[in-house]
Formats: C-alpha cells, sequence, structure tokens
C-alpha cells in the first residue's frame, strides 16, 4: 500500500464569476521514503493541490476526490480534531516564504517547541534539547543562542531552516516542500535542497517538492509529476521525463531549460497559464501547444490515459495519426519568436 | 532597549514645552477677567482691582509669568487656585481618584466586551454575529453622550420605571465613610459601614457603562479589522500546518499580533477618559478631574486651568509612553529595529 494515494482530486472556488476549478482530476501516489516532484508554472495549481491534501484551503473551497488515502486513513471523511493530529505530526509542510512564514513575536525555540509539545509532548528541559538538537540537524550554528533568537533577527535562509526544523520535529513520514527556495538566493537555494535531500534518506521520509525550476527536479526527484492548468498531464520517472517527455507541455518546458537551447534567443512557451475566464475548450493546453489540432480545440483528452494529450509525443513528434503541423505553428513556439 | 527608553524620554520634553505653553497662553486668551469673576456683582474698586492683580502677579510681563510658572511646576509646584486657595496639585489629587476610578472601569467593561466581540466577529466573519456587532458598534460610536446618559438614567433610575441605579454621585448619602485612598470603592469596602460598598459599586454602573460606550464600538472594531488583517498572515497557515488547535492559532499566534493594533487604541481611550470624562461626569455630577475643570474655566481661575491642564497632559503622556514599552514587549520588532 502506498504510503499517501490520491486519486481524481478536484478542487473548486466559488467566485464572484462563477466556479473555477483551480485542480482538476490530479492523481498522487508515493511510497515510503520516495521522492516526487509537482512541476507546473505558476497558476497550475500545484500548491493547491497539496493545501488541499494538508486541510489548509479556506472553506470557500470545493474539495473533491475519488480516494484521498494517507496511511491507510481517509482524509475525507475524519474530522477537523483528527485531522489536526497528523498534520504537523504525520505529514508536514514548508513554504515559500520563510520570512513571513515565522510568527514574528515568538523565538524560534518557542516555535518549534510548540509543536512538538503538541504532538508528541515533553518536559520544558526535553523540549529545549529537542529543539537544540533539530537546530543542529538543519545546520544553524550555535543552536543554543540562536533558540532565543526572533525571526527578524535572522536572514531568510536561517528562517527556512528553522521551518524545515519545525516541520521535521516530529518525524512526519510525509514532508511537502512548496517551492521551499523561490524566495532565497541561489548559493542558499543549493544548501536548503542539499539539506532537504539528505534528511528525506536519513529520516526515510516521503517528499513532495513543489517546484517550477526543471533544475531543481533534475538534481533531486524520482518520480515526476507535469501539472498545467490544475490538471496533471504527466507522470514519469525523472530519468524518462527528461529524455522522452510525452506531453508536448512538457517537451516545451523542458526546450525551454537554457542549458538545452539551441538558438540565440531564449526559448519560451508563448501565452500564460489560463485563468478563470479565459479557460479554452477542449484541451486546456490547445493555445499554446505547437502540435494542436481542430481535435485538440474541441474534444479534452481523457483524464484516464497515462499521458493526457490526444497525441502523446514520441521522440518530440506526435503520435496517434497526427495530421501534422504546418511550419509556421512550429515557429511559434520554436524560439526566435 | 536604553536606546529605546532615551529616544522616547527625548520625544516627552518638548511636547511637556509645547503644552505648557498653550495651557498657559489659551486660558489667558478667553475673554473675561478674573478679579472681576472673582469679586461678582458687588463690583472692586479701580484701586482694590489693581492690588489684587499685583497680588496675583498679572501686572507682571506676560513671558516673565509664563517663566515664573514654569520655574514653579519644575520644583513640583503648581501655583495655588485663587478661587478655593487650595495649591492646584491637591485640588488636582483630591479629585484625581474619582476619575482614575471611572475611567478605570469604563476601560475594563469596554475592554472585556470589545475585545472579544472582535475577535469572534473575525474569526467569524460574514456570519451574522459579524454583521450584529458591526451594527451595534457603529450604533455605539455615535451615540451622542449625554442624550445616552440621560436615557439610561430614565430607564434604570428613575422610580417610575426600573428604579435599579441611583442617579448620580459616587456614594448613597446614608453613609459616611473615611476617604482614606479616594478610590470609593476600596474606601466603601474597607469601612465598616453595611452595604456601603453595594452602594458605591451601584452608583458607579451607569457612568461607566455611559462612558464606556463609545471605547467598547472603537475597540470592537478595531480588534475585528486587526485580527482579520493578521488571520491572512503566513504564520497563522503556519500555526495550522502545525496542527495546533483553533484556540491556539486565533488566541495566541494571531492575538499577539493583533494586540499592537488594539493596545495602541485602548491606550488613546486611556488617555482620552482620564483626561475628564467632561460630559459623563457632568451627567452623572461625578466629582472627577472633568468637571472640576469646566468649574475652573469658567470662573477663569487662570492657575487651576494651566495646572491642571499640565497634570492631565502630563498623565496623558505617560500612559502613551507606557503603550509604546507594551509594544516592544508585545513585538519584538519593534525593539530592535533602528
Amino acid at each position: 500500500m502506498s504510503l499517501l494515494d490520491i486519486k481524481n482530486l478536484s478542487v473548486e472556488f466559488q467566485t464572484a464569476h462563477g466556479l473555477f476549478r483551480a485542480v482538476d482530476g490530479v492523481d498522487l501516489e508515493i511510497d515510503q521514503g520516495e521522492m516526487v516532484a509537482i512541476v507546473g508554472e505558476s497558476g497550475s495549481g500545484k500548491s493547491v493541490s497539496m493545501l488541499a491534501l494538508m486541510g489548509l484551503l479556506p472553506w470557500t473551497a470545493n474539495i473533491t476526490a475519488d480516494r484521498m488515502l494517507f496511511d491507510g486513513i481517509d482524509l475525507l471523511s475524519i474530522s477537523k480534531k483528527e485531522r489536526r493530529q497528523i498534520i504537523g505530526k504525520d505529514i508536514s509542510m514548508i513554504f515559500q516564504e520563510p520570512m513571513t512564514s515565522l510568527n514574528p513575536c515568538f523565538t524560534v525555540g518557542y516555535q518549534i517547541m510548540e509543536v512538538i509539545k503538541e504532538h508528541l509532548g515533553g518536559t520544558k528541559k526535553e523540549l529545549e534539547k529537542r529543539a537544540i538538537e533539530l537546530l543542529g540537524l538543519v545546520g544553524i550554528p550555535a543552536p543554543e543562542t540562536r533558540l532565543r533568537a526572533f525571526p527578524h533577527q535572522m536572514s531568510g535562509g536561517m528562517n527556512q531552516r528553522v521551518m524545515i526544523a519545525m516541520m521535521i520535529a516530529c518525524n512526519p513520514r510525509l514532508l511537502i516542500a512548496d517551492e521551499p527556495t523561490t524566495a532565497l538566493d541561489v548559493t542558499i537555494q543549493a544548501q536548503i535542497l542539499e539539506l532537504l535531500g539528505e534528511l528525506q534518506k536519513e529520516k526515510g521520509m516521503a517528499l513532495v517538492l513543489i517546484t517550477h525550476d526543471m533544475g531543481v527536479v533534475a538534481e533531486t526527484a524520482e518520480v515526476v509529476n507535469v501539472q498545467y492548468a490544475g490538471q496533471q498531464v504527466e507522470r514519469q520517472d525523472v530519468v524518462g521525463l527528461f529524455d522522452k517527455p510525452q506531453h508536448p507541455y512538457t517537451y516545451a518546458l523542458l526546450n525551454a531549460l537554457p542549458e538545452r537551447a539551441t538558438s540565440k534567443r531564449l526559448p519560451s512557451i508563448p501565452g500564460v497559464v489560463p485563468g478563470l475566464l479565459d479557460r479554452p475548450t477542449g484541451c486546456l493546453f490547445n493555445p499554446r501547444c505547437q502540435f494542436a489540432t481542430d481535435k485538440c480545440r474541441k474534444e479534452a483528452p481523457d483524464h484516464a490515459s497515462k499521458v493526457l494529450c490526444h497525441y502523446p509525443l514520441v521522440d518530440g513528434k506526435p503520435t496517434n495519426n497526427h495530421p501534422g503541423v504546418s511550419a509556421s505553428d512550429v515557429s511559434v513556439s520554436g524560439g526566435a519568436v | 532597549m536604553l536606546r529605546f527608553i532615551i529616544s522616547k524620554l527625548g520625544v516627552l520634553i518638548p511636547t511637556f514645552l509645547g503644552v505648557t505653553l498653550i495651557a498657559f497662553s489659551f486660558i489667558r486668551m478667553l475673554p473675561g477677567d478674573p478679579i472681576e469673576l472673582l469679586a461678582g456683582e458687588r463690583g472692586v474698586s479701580p484701586e482694590r482691582h489693581a492690588q489684587l492683580m499685583a497680588d496675583l502677579g498679572f501686572d507682571r510681563p506676560i513671558w516673565e509669568q509664563y517663566f515664573s510658572f514654569l520655574w514653579g511646576i519644575l520644583q513640583g509646584d503648581f501655583g495655588v487656585s485663587f478661587t478655593s486657595r487650595t495649591p492646584v496639585l491637591e485640588e488636582f489629587l483630591t479629585r484625581f481618584p474619582a476619575t482614575v476610578e471611572l475611567a478605570g472601569c469604563a476601560i475594563i467593561f469596554a475592554a472585556l466586551i470589545g475585545l472579544p466581540a472582535g475577535i469572534i466577529a473575525a474569526v467569524k466573519r460574514g456570519s451574522a454575529f459579524d454583521h450584529t456587532l458591526m451594527g451595534i458598534s457603529l450604533a455605539g460610536y455615535s451615540m451622542p453622550i449625554f442624550w445616552w446618559g440621560l436615557l439610561l438614567i430614565i430607564l434604570f433610575s428613575s422610580p417610575d420605571m426600573l428604579g435599579l441605579t441611583p442617579v448620580s454621585g459616587r456614594l448613597s448619602a446614608l453613609f459616611w465613610i473615611d476617604q482614606d485612598t479616594g478610590f470609593m470603592l476600596i474606601d466603601a469596602f474597607v469601612s465598616d459601614e453595611k452595604g456601603a460598598f453595594k452602594s458605591a459599586v451601584s452608583h458607579l454602573i451607569l457612568p461607566t457603562i455611559v462612558l464606556g460606550t463609545i471605547p467598547m464600538a472603537i475597540i470592537a472594531r478595531q480588534t475585528r479589522s486587526a485580527m482579520l488583517e493578521v488571520l491572512g498572515e503566513d504564520y497563522v497557515r503556519t500555526a495550522k500546518a502545525k496542527g495546533l488547535s483553533p484556540l491556539r492559532i486565533v488566541g495566541v499566534h494571531a492575538l499577539r499580533n493583533a494586540l499592537i493594533t488594539v493596545i495602541t487604541v485602548i491606550g488613546l481611550q486611556v488617555g482620552v477618559l482620564l483626561a475628564g470624562a467632561i460630559l459623563t461626569e457632568t451627567i452623572f455630577s461625578w466629582p472627577g478631574i472633568g468637571k472640576w475643570m469646566i468649574d475652573s474655566i469658567s470662573r477663569r481661575d487662570y492657575f487651576a486651568v494651566q495646572g491642571g491642564i499640565v497634570l492631565i497632559a502630563s498623565i496623558v503622556m505617560t500612559v502613551n509612553l507606557l503603550v509604546d514599552f507594551m509594544y516592544g514587549l508585545i513585538n519584538p520588532r519593534i525593539l530592535h529595529r533602528r
């Protein structure tokens, strides 16, 4: 049995302009000790799907799923109180902005000890000892003195380390890291990712890494989920994904990597992720897809298929009797636009 | 911390000098001759008038009068009221406990109701409770004090209506107790007179409600908006992700951050109330400093007014200083910011 088993997860928000489907039929299966990356542009519903799992979405969100099991526990049917006993302990989450994610009014020691006390208990001495241990573990120098520091007295990278210490304090079995390095500068990014990787191996945690950085994915993940506009478009192991991307979106994302660029200008995917008011009919990616046909513009691909596309790519070429594309279509996303 | 204190005190000195200047000059700008008001209808001869002016020092140049006033304050001498012939400081101190008692009860009443109401309204945003509370607080905020006080007196004190509470004063005339502290609640409590404490409490109820209504409305609204802002912050989401109870998330993580705004509001209100709840004290014949100031102004008692205003302003400034220090205790970022 997998540690986490999500099938056909959808999240809808009631907005002033009608129902908005932020997450649409996402599946996620993670085994103990596995590392999965969820990749996609901003607005593709990566964070929302994980916040739904944590139960951290506002009440305006309507969450549905065929299945949402953690270690055999049905997360959809348990009470709020039962969920509180799981999150922060067995499932925990690290956020994007370390500077604002810690409470400015309390010392970092207090904030770490608080979560241990809530889930595991212990005397003040034991809690303090454990907090110092954790701060040392995440690579904070002089942890005894840092215990009494406030978040504003430390750098962003240090705060993210504190955040990690706080979220691994109860030895979670699943850690979700929501773009943990986006707000940090590049040298610190590498350190934090390295730390997460080490902790994951050492503790045998499952790790979900949400990111839009393909470089990060290549370095860390075992399995990759690619999301677009709330839909999961492709799922592969990391080697397969980089070698043989099957969805045109994955293909385009990989082509946009500076390392792979062949033309003088960096290739990009034209347009943006559709929002609430500009959803296309048919496949959601069709307006930006270099291989889109009339079928793509009319019919949405089947959720049940492994790759969410009418014409999955093999070696960068569409299959399933694709009618062929005109040269002008290719140039749109090919590079020198 | 030391730098924080010094920088705060540094601001106080010019403020204090400004207050003395304003207190000194404003009462002198009012038309009306204090000597003639003192003499009353009989009038006073020009010679006697000049004599009295010289006695009180009003014949000296205006700047000399100001500096002698300032010099007196520095020595703790606020002058002698020329209508009651008692030192201004003494007059102030005999009345101040009455004001503190009333203001204290009013602010406690306001905070005890306003704070939880604001928190609940924020947590249950958009609910019937929220809408009702905001409606009531808007009404409370715009309530004319004079009308509200009289309304309550008619409803609760009139023998024809409920007849539950006394109309005015601090204690029933049936009792005679020693005013050792000046705080009627304490004095009545320690006295041997049976029922005196109950009487003191019943005299306080209506003025407390009347004086506390506006601060209560302000506190409720400010608490609500401060909490709403804080509840949307990332660290509240972190607290939820830690699996903490809603009570802990709202009461510890959110409230601590919202308190900055709320403490400011309460502090300002304390300042306002201590400065003399002029209307409330007048309606209920409450012998506090608000009523004393009004009486002194109408008598053109220059020394009482200027001394009284400086004393009141000093207290307001002290309260504000305490509020500043409390910021630092609640939110360490303020202490460390430089």
